[in-house]
């Protein structure tokens, strides 16, 4: 029997951790992270876990403890956000290619400068590109559930690579929203025990870990990783049918709202789909065909789902919580367009930088939005590609 | 299968490598050359030496092979010219130089 409580997206992740009773976690604190570890080591303390709290100086040492103890043969956990991500870097190349399935809880949270402390998406999608899975949340429940189903995917014997579970700095995090939890009991053997074939604590097995490995080696390295990313789309999809089966939710790589018959439609990730979700409803409502896909799964990138899920479409509006730099247009933009190229009719497509550094986005801004594409579906013109949403301008 | 470092070789195919590279024996950087970015190189002095073995648990690359309670020269292969040797030796057995000098 599942139970209902109320927590904040923190509490949720930390609760889950409790569940799985993981052996190490290596945490320093950052904001908004910060409550995870600070919840876990009160379960510590309690004795309502196992777990090996580590208390490092940085987060590079955290990722560092993570590693270790995962090659070691345990099951490491972390928590972070924004610049304490970015000072994993490093870490975060060294444990995915080491194929040690470390899972952290990232609590999305722009990436300085200036300085700034709310959400958007900068700092996971600057790890885009490190060799880690990508799950992202739009509730404290799909935190919880994400956490719940990341161990089993990352551990896969095809798959072997650390997993990464997003979920928007405040919004979730601090938010308290009504959640049901699964029984102790149920998580446990969901996840089940981990069983590496080789690890450092084991005398029979003497192992060295992340060698030196030169040019007439590592081709073949990365092509090793680049192939359990793509074995990872199908365990992905397989964990999330036997986590329907014990909580009656279900996963895909991306949810499709209201897309059967839809005209135009968004593509967002994170909590924003909520405020989405409700204009598409509101939209619907005055008789207007929009729908909108929910990105769940960035890493490894659903493109051949994606393409088919956006062919009904005239036009789409990729929104993008995360400035790439490259002068035209975010990250999710330049995938999800790149996976409609192969599409014989192909959406017209925009994108729109929004919501970043914690910028508001609400209803009539996405209903504004879903204009623009009626506008952009009915002359064929899709105008400017590359879009800010949100930030104020000269009058013109 | 596991595979051994030293089956392993500039022939063998992505799908036969170990993931991440992972090394399922020791001592295999003995079959590689560390030591060729010495300026100092340590030069042995068996005249002087009484085998006290001082240096053989100093030397932070065990450079110093030990056959029968008996020290012989450098392993020059692995040595990177610290000096460790040289300055822990009581009998001034070991000597630091340039290297070429």
């Amino acid at each position: 029997m599942a139970r209902k409580d109320r927590m904040s997206g923190n509490e949720a992740v930390a609760f889950a951790m409790k569940q799985i009773n993981p052996d190490v976690m290596g945490a320093f604190p950052i904001t908004p992270s910060t409550e995870i570890p600070q919840y876990f080591s009160t379960y510590v303390a309690n004795g309502e876990v196992d777990t090996e709290f580590v208390a490092v100086e940085s987060e590079h040492s955290a990722m560092s403890t993570c590693m270790a103890a995962q090659a070691a043969g345990g099951r490491a956990i972390t928590a972070t956000s924004s610049a304490g991500m970015a000072l994993m870097w490093e870490m975060l190349y060294v444990t995915s290619s080491a194929r040690l399935p470390v899972t952290m809880a990232l609590v999305n949270r722009a990436l300085t400068g200036p300085i700034n402390i709310n959400n958007d998406h900068s700092d996971s999608m600057g790890a885009r590109d490190s060799g880690w899975i990508q799950l992202y949340a739009e509730t404290n429940q799909e935190a919880y559930d994400n956490f719940v189903q990341a161990m089993p995917i990352g551990e896969n014997k095809e798959v072997r690579l650390p997993v990464m579970v997003c979920q928007d700095g405040f919004i979730t995090s601090h938010a308290v929203e009504n959640i049901e939890l699964l029984e102790d009991e149920t998580v446990k053997k969901f996840v089940g025990e981990y069983e590496p074939e080789h690890y450092l604590l084991k005398k029979e097995n003497p192992l060295a870990v992340g060698p030196y490995d030169i040019s007439n080696y590592y081709m073949e390295h990365k092509k090793q990783q680049a192939e359990a990313m793509k074995h990872a789309k199908p365990v992905i999809l397989e964990v999330a049918r036997r986590f329907e089966e014990i909580s009656g939710r279900s996963y895909g790589f991306f949810e499709a709202f209201e897309m059967e018959d839809a005209e135009v439609a968004l593509v967002l990730i994170g909590s924003s789909a909520g405020t989405a979700k409700e204009t598409v409803k509101q939209l619907r409502r005055e008789g207007k065909k929009v729908g909108l896909v929910k990105v769940r799964v960035f890493r490894p990138f659903p493109m051949e789902e994606l393409a088919e899920a956006l062919k009904v479409v005239k036009a789409v509006a990729v929104m993008d919580k995360a400035e790439s730099f490259s002068a035209c247009g975010g990250p999710l933009f330049a995938e999800v367009r790149s996976a409609l190229y192969d599409l014989e009719n192909r959406p017209k497509a925009i994108n729109y930088v929004y919501g970043l550094g914690g910028r508001d986005i609400c209803v009539e801004d996405f209903a504004m939005i879903y204009d623009q594409l009626f506008e952009i579906g009915r002359t064929g013109v899709a105008g400017e590609i590359y879009r800010h949403f949100g930030q104020r301008e000269q009058e013109v | 299968m596991i595979k051994k470092a030293s089956e392993i070789n500039e022939t063998t195919p992505w799908q036969e490598m170990t993931l991440g590279g992972e090394i399922y024996e020791g001592g295999t950087s003995a079959l590689f050359n560390t030591g060729d970015w010495r300026t100092m190189i340590p030069v042995y002095h068996p005249e002087n030496c009484k085998h006290c073995m001082l240096c053989v648990p100093y030397c932070p690359d065990s450079s110093i092979p030990v056959v029968e309670g008996k020290r012989e020269d450098f392993d020059f292969m692995h040595c990177k010219g610290c000096g460790i040797c040289a300055k822990v030796c009581p009998f001034k057995a070991i000597s630091l130089e340039k290297v070429g000098a």
